[in-house]
């Protein structure tokens, strides 16, 4: 059986590294990943938003629904905390 | 659960340290447009002052500055002020969280529009994740039990 599982890890590995053989280089101004809106927000950021650094601007303004959902994220992880921890004083018995 | 401890060095430096803390949190949210920083950064230094005035003064003293039922009421405005910006921009006939279309309202140019939505939102990130970090030290600090509610 861990000879089974060691082969399965092998050939899952080799897999892997064999799909990395397709990946741009690091750092490719050609990669697609660089090439669809990157240079619009290292163009455009100061003109369009008045802000000059490009990470905010990209994080509140261009992914702005990104970053709401981050906010609610933790927002929930306060409120779990809460529930899950807080003992609520019991209602005096009358 | 914590309780004041009467150790003169403690609280003077602490004392004098909580103000300078909370006025760099204040700038790290508002500069983060020119400088790295934000409302994530900022909120959890602010978040940081107010844990270290709760484990140095004790909740006892710290629930008159910063009492938990106002942390958990920060931690919801902190998002119903992000999601009102985003909700303004759709009164305004924009998309959701499209600030460029607030430059009627604010009577600036849509750039400098985008600008000053990115520094609302931001400061909406910095109540948000300010009270969620305090909440969360003290429900783990007190076990869940909060003094007014242990007697009895």
């Amino acid at each position: 059986m861990r000879f089974i599982s060691f082969i399965v890890t092998v050939l899952t590995g080799a897999l892997l590294i064999y799909g990395t053989v397709d990946m741009p280089n690091w750092g490719d101004p050609n990669s697609p990943a660089s090439k669809h809106v990157s240079p619009r927000y290292i163009t455009k950021t100061e003109i369009e938003t008045a802000t000059p650094n490009m990470v905010t601007s990209v994080l509140a303004d261009y992914r702005g629904y990104d970053t709401l959902g981050e906010t609610t994220v933790i927002f929930t992880a306060g409120m779990s905390c809460i529930l899950l921890l807080r003992r609520r004083k019991k209602k005096k018995a009358r | 659960m914590i309780f004041r401890k009467d150790d003169i060095i403690v609280n003077t430096i602490s004392r004098i340290l909580i103000p300078f803390i909370q006025l760099y949190a204040l700038y790290v949210i508002m500069h983060g447009h020119y400088s790295p920083g934000g409302g994530f950064q900022g909120g959890v230094i602010l978040g940081a002052s107010m844990v270290l005035l709760l484990l140095t003064r004790g909740y006892d003293e710290a629930k008159y500055k910063f009492p938990e039922q106002i942390a958990t009421l920060f931690s919801s405005v902190g998002v119903l002020i992000y999601a009102g910006i985003g909700l303004l921009c759709l009164f305004v006939l924009g998309n959701f969280l499209d600030y460029g279309k607030l430059a009627a309202l604010l009577n600036v140019t849509p750039s400098h529009a985008r600008s000053l939505g990115i520094l609302g939102v931001e400061i909406g990130v910095g109540f948000a994740v300010m009270s969620v970090m305090y909440s969360i030290f003290l429900d783990i600090s007190t076990g869940g039990v909060l003094p007014e509610d242990e007697e009895e």
